[in-house]
């Protein structure tokens, strides 16, 4: 009881002292608060197409007006979140996770297998993501899942070598020693030993991951590859509209503008957490 | 009352007066410095002693006019040369820490820049205070190396901070002090964390630059041997306040006030056998209570000292000191430190619980024909209920045994085997290869407990974990934490704490607990005491010797404090560069005038060097440790003043057995050794 009300206080603090990571947290909240209610939220149906209603500005009836085959922009910026979303949050979470584990595991063991793991990534680190994207989705097809383990192969090895650096330090620490002289395995060693003192390092790459991921996963939309029509996405929205431009502005602009929110907030919070805990983005270490 | 320094015929190179130092903690002043006087002279050197959280560093941070982000002054000046540094403006700062006053940081390695040559930190502040051309002030570096004592320095200058050793980067330091040609030298804490012999010879070296220069010197230090050696007057800080000044000599023969007494009982030392019982409490941290700061942990302490305010310095009547205590005449009369040994019991010998034989642990990743392995064939045995102590200089190869027995290093050659139990445990394998049981057995205790600790789980959590080794879960896990905790003088409520909520002495408090809750029979503890004040480390050493009785324990005990292995180890390895050069009973092998072996001799007297009232002088002996040892013949030949030419290089010495159980490793006859260099 006692232990949650400092918590409460050092949150509370944490966020007075870093206005743009609460910014950033509300519009990222926002955005995940509307992907989720989107059915509750929007006006008429995101696929629902109207012939007679097409290419109309803004009206009282459509805010953001219709796209070419009459469907409500607004009702489909809405729901246009959800397929990004939901794709960079698996991408991210594994990119993250796996780097995670594999950072720690690198910093434990040290010797052939961090010198191996570190070849591999300087390998990956040296192919353009958004190249390498394509390739695997061209040979691949453009399904969910291929564009998820692609996004996670093309990320995972910047958050190892951030995580990787952080947990060197951590290592070779008297309590890390002390856990292995109690002859405990990498598991419990990680969880309970390394994993509480690189978190901040790791909140921070996931916040910046998933920005980047969101941006590809979009551009992969934009560019055809991701989702299909007439899938409600962001990416494909302003490929589907951007002809129309100058006629239903509108149309553009709404998805831009929620992507952008999106992604702004990610990048906001990953700089509020880094700074509040002081941790250098560019190095990944603690400062 | 002021604290003068010393004759009144030289030069006053600083004036402190009324000295009162506050930071604001919340919406609350909360005071460091209180009242403060001191007048040094040139030519003088003082020291300033006491716990950490004393006021020490704020007050040599005051000398140079630096006060810590959010203090500021609240009373009183400090006056250098004329001015006052506190209120003096940038350009005049500038000027008086160019020309008037030197400071050396703590921890000196830290305070040079990692990418500049160690010349070059010196020859910066030539050129911009002395404003020589850059051919002058080189050779003027390579002269102020000389004077600190650098060895080849026209070499070094050429060389970065981190090619140097501790004890060359330390004097480095001095070297860019002294580069402004100072008339007052500060420095912060100039001998921790340096080796006994080491220290010796910059303590030497102070000595040297106060007689050669002329210049002030103001020691702060919690090392009270230390300073004894070289500073004739002492200023005792407790809270805040200076409670004790005067000569240092007649200080430490018989302490005016009772803290002063007490951090002199709290101090081991080589010529008394026996661990001192020290001084109970810490220092208060804010806000001071009403009367003597000290008065709760003093037992002295009458009612009246608890009321009002707190006593003022005033001069000891029949001598050249002062005392802020209403007690004086009853600390005066009542017996000095000795009394306050616990003597050591003598032990029967027991039955062997560690058994190590011809261990070798090698680095290299190649062969290399100029050095030898990092610990070479060495030899140990410890018995139930028995401290053996491994002593030795940095690099020395101690922690590096006490790895490999803990099973965080595999051992090139050798036997360790642990004997407790019903059949002899291989230790040569590593901690996750061993059988659990093995594992709880042989528990370490580590050097520095910030870092021994998680920082994110608390004290409980810490000492939870080893009691799984044990089997114990749940309830039961939680008993048994409560009882470590109780062991070790913490209370249960302790094990919510995180570590940065403790003390330094609880956490190497919480450290303990965690290796006696797994239930061992062996305790590597690797220098444990170390890192803690005098009067914490008496308590903590208390603490380890009663849980060696306690519990029937072995302690293997790494140190290289001397004076803390005469008060706790029943028997001594000394071990030079990873090899054995001596080993036998305590009292045989640490005799403050005859050691046997030619290095025990240097440590002892490096030791005596800086024990309080011994006045000895340091020893003669290059005071620099090497780092690799030779391929061939003894460790020691290329500092040894007995060096016999082509054999002390060539072949490993043999073991001279002297009495019962002591023995050393030399070419030499003993009874040669004895009698001093050819």
């Amino acid at each position: 009881m006692s232990a949650n009300a400092p918590a409460a206080r050092r949150t509370y603090r944490l966020f007075r002292s870093s206005p743009s990571m609460l910014v950033g947290l509300v519009l990222v909240a926002l955005n995940a608060v509307v992907a989720l209610t989107a059915p509750l939220l929007a006006p008429f149906s995101p696929i629902q197409t109207d012939a007679l209603a097409a290419i109309e500005g803004p009206s009282g009836a459509h805010l953001l007006g219709t796209d070419q085959l009459g469907r409500d922009v607004l009702s489909r910026v809405l729901y246009g979140g959800r397929y990004a979303l939901l794709i960079s949050l698996t991408a991210t979470v594994l990119a993250v996770g796996i780097g995670t584990v594999l950072g720690c595991l690198a910093a434990y063991r040290r010797g052939w297998f961090d010198e191996a793991l570190s070849r591999v990534l300087d390998a990956v680190l040296s192919v353009p993501a958004i190249l390498a994207l394509l390739v695997v989705v061209t040979v691949l097809g453009a399904g969910a899942p291929v564009i998820v383990l692609a996004a996670t192969v093309v990320y995972c090895p910047a958050v190892i070598r951030v995580v990787r650096a952080a947990a060197f330090g951590i290592v070779g620490l008297d309590y890390v020693t002390a856990a292995r002289a109690r002859g405990e395995g990498f598991r419990p060693t990680m969880v309970r030993e390394i994993w509480p003192n690189i978190l901040d390092v790791v909140m921070v790459e996931f916040a910046m991951r998933a920005s980047w991921i969101v941006l590809l996963v979009s551009s992969l939309s934009f560019l055809g590859f991701g989702a299909d029509p007439p899938t409600p996405d962001w990416g494909l929205m302003v490929s589907e509209n951007r002809t129309m431009m100058t006629v239903v502005p509108s149309a553009t602009l709404g998805p831009i503008v929620a992507l952008a929110s999106l992604i702004v907030g990610l990048n906001l919070a990953a700089d509020g957490i880094a700074k509040a805990r002081g941790i250098d983005r560019i190095g990944g270490g603690l400062r | 009352m002021t604290v003068t320094v010393p004759v009144s015929t030289a030069e006053l190179v600083a004036d402190v007066s009324d000295l009162s130092v506050a930071y604001r903690s919340g919406r609350r002043d909360v005071p460091v410095l209180r009242d403060v006087s001191l007048k040094i002279y040139a030519g003088a050197a003082l020291a300033v002693v006491g716990e950490s959280g004393c006021g020490k560093s704020t007050l040599a941070g005051a000398l140079v006019g630096h006060l810590r982000a959010g203090s500021r002054v609240t009373a009183g000046s400090v006056r250098i040369g004329g001015a006052d540094i506190l209120t003096a403006s940038r350009p005049r700062l500038l000027a008086l820490r160019r020309g008037r006053v030197g400071f050396v940081p703590q921890n000196a390695g830290h305070s040079l820049t990692p990418s500049m040559r160690v010349g070059a930190h010196v020859v910066e502040v030539l050129r911009t205070a002395r404003g020589m051309s850059p051919a002058t002030a080189r050779a003027e570096a390579v002269e102020l190396f000389r004077q600190v004592r650098l060895p080849e320095p026209e070499i070094l200058v050429d060389r970065y901070p981190h090619q140097l050793s501790g004890g060359q980067q330390q004097r480095v330091a001095i070297a860019v002090a002294l580069a402004g040609q100072p008339r007052l030298l500060v420095l912060d804490e100039p001998t921790t964390g340096l080796d006994v012999v080491t220290k010796a010879g910059v303590l030497a070296l102070f000595d040297r630059l106060r007689a050669e220069l002329g210049i002030a010197l103001v020691l702060v230090s919690h090392d009270l041997g230390a300073v004894s050696a070289v500073c004739e007057r002492i200023a005792v800080m407790y809270a805040g306040r200076v409670v004790e000044s005067g000569d240092t000599a007649t200080t430490f023969r018989q302490p005016s006030h009772p803290y002063t007494r007490g951090l002199l009982s709290s101090l081991p030392r080589l010529r008394e056998p026996g661990l001192p019982v020290g001084l109970a409490g810490t220092v208060p941290s804010e806000p001071e209570p009403a009367g003597c700061a000290f008065a709760p942990r003093c037992s002295f302490a009458q009612e009246s000292c608890g009321r009002g305010e707190a006593p003022r310095l005033v001069s000891v009547p029949g001598r050249d000191g002062a005392s802020a205590c209403l007690r004086t005449p009853e600390v005066l009369a009542a017996p000095a430190w000795e009394s306050a040994v616990r003597a050591r019991q003598p032990r029967a010998a027991q039955e062997p619980l560690l058994e190590v034989r011809g261990l070798t642990v090698d680095y290299r990743r190649r062969p290399d024909p100029g050095s030898g392995p990092t610990v070479s064939d060495v030899d140990l045995v410890v018995r139930r209920g028995e401290v053996v102590a491994l002593v030795g200089e940095s690099g020395s190869g101690k922690s590096t045994i006490a790895w490999t027995i803990a099973g965080l290093r595999r051992p090139t050659s050798g036997e360790i085997t642990l004997l407790d139990g019903t059949a002899p445990a291989d230790l040569t394998r590593e901690a996750a290869r061993r059988d659990p049981t093995v594992r709880r057995q042989v528990q370490l205790i580590f050097q520095n407990a910030g870092t021994a600790l998680n920082p994110r789980r608390t004290a409980g959590d810490a000492i939870s974990r080893p009691l799984r080794l044990r089997g114990l879960r749940r309830e039961a896990a939680r008993t048994a934490r409560d009882e470590a905790l109780r062991d070790v003088g913490l209370e249960p409520g302790h094990a919510d704490r995180l570590p940065a909520q403790l003390s330094g002495g609880q956490q190497q408090r919480v450290g303990i607990a965690r290796a006696i809750a797994a239930g061992p029979t062996l305790v590597l503890a690797d220098e444990v005491v170390s890192a803690l004040d005098v009067s914490v480390q008496a308590s903590v050493l208390g603490l380890l010797d009663d849980l060696r009785e306690e519990h029937h324990l072995g302690y293997l005990f790494i140190s290289h404090d001397l004076a803390v292995v005469r008060g706790i180890a029943d028997r001594v390895v000394v071990l030079y560069l990873g090899r054995v050069c001596e080993e036998g009973p305590v009292d045989l092998v640490l005799r403050p005038h005859d050691a046997a072996h030619p290095y025990t001799r240097l440590l002892v007297a490096s030791v005596l060097a800086t024990e309080p009232g011994v006045g000895a002088p340091a020893p003669a002996a290059d005071g620099e440790p090497e780092s690799a040892p030779p391929a061939a013949g003894c460790a020691f030949q290329r500092r040894c003043p007995h060096r016999l030419d082509q054999v002390c290089d060539r072949e490993t010495p043999p073991w001279q057995d002297l009495a019962d159980g002591h023995r050393i490793r030399c070419h030499v006859p003993v009874v040669e050794l004895r009698a001093g260099p050819a």
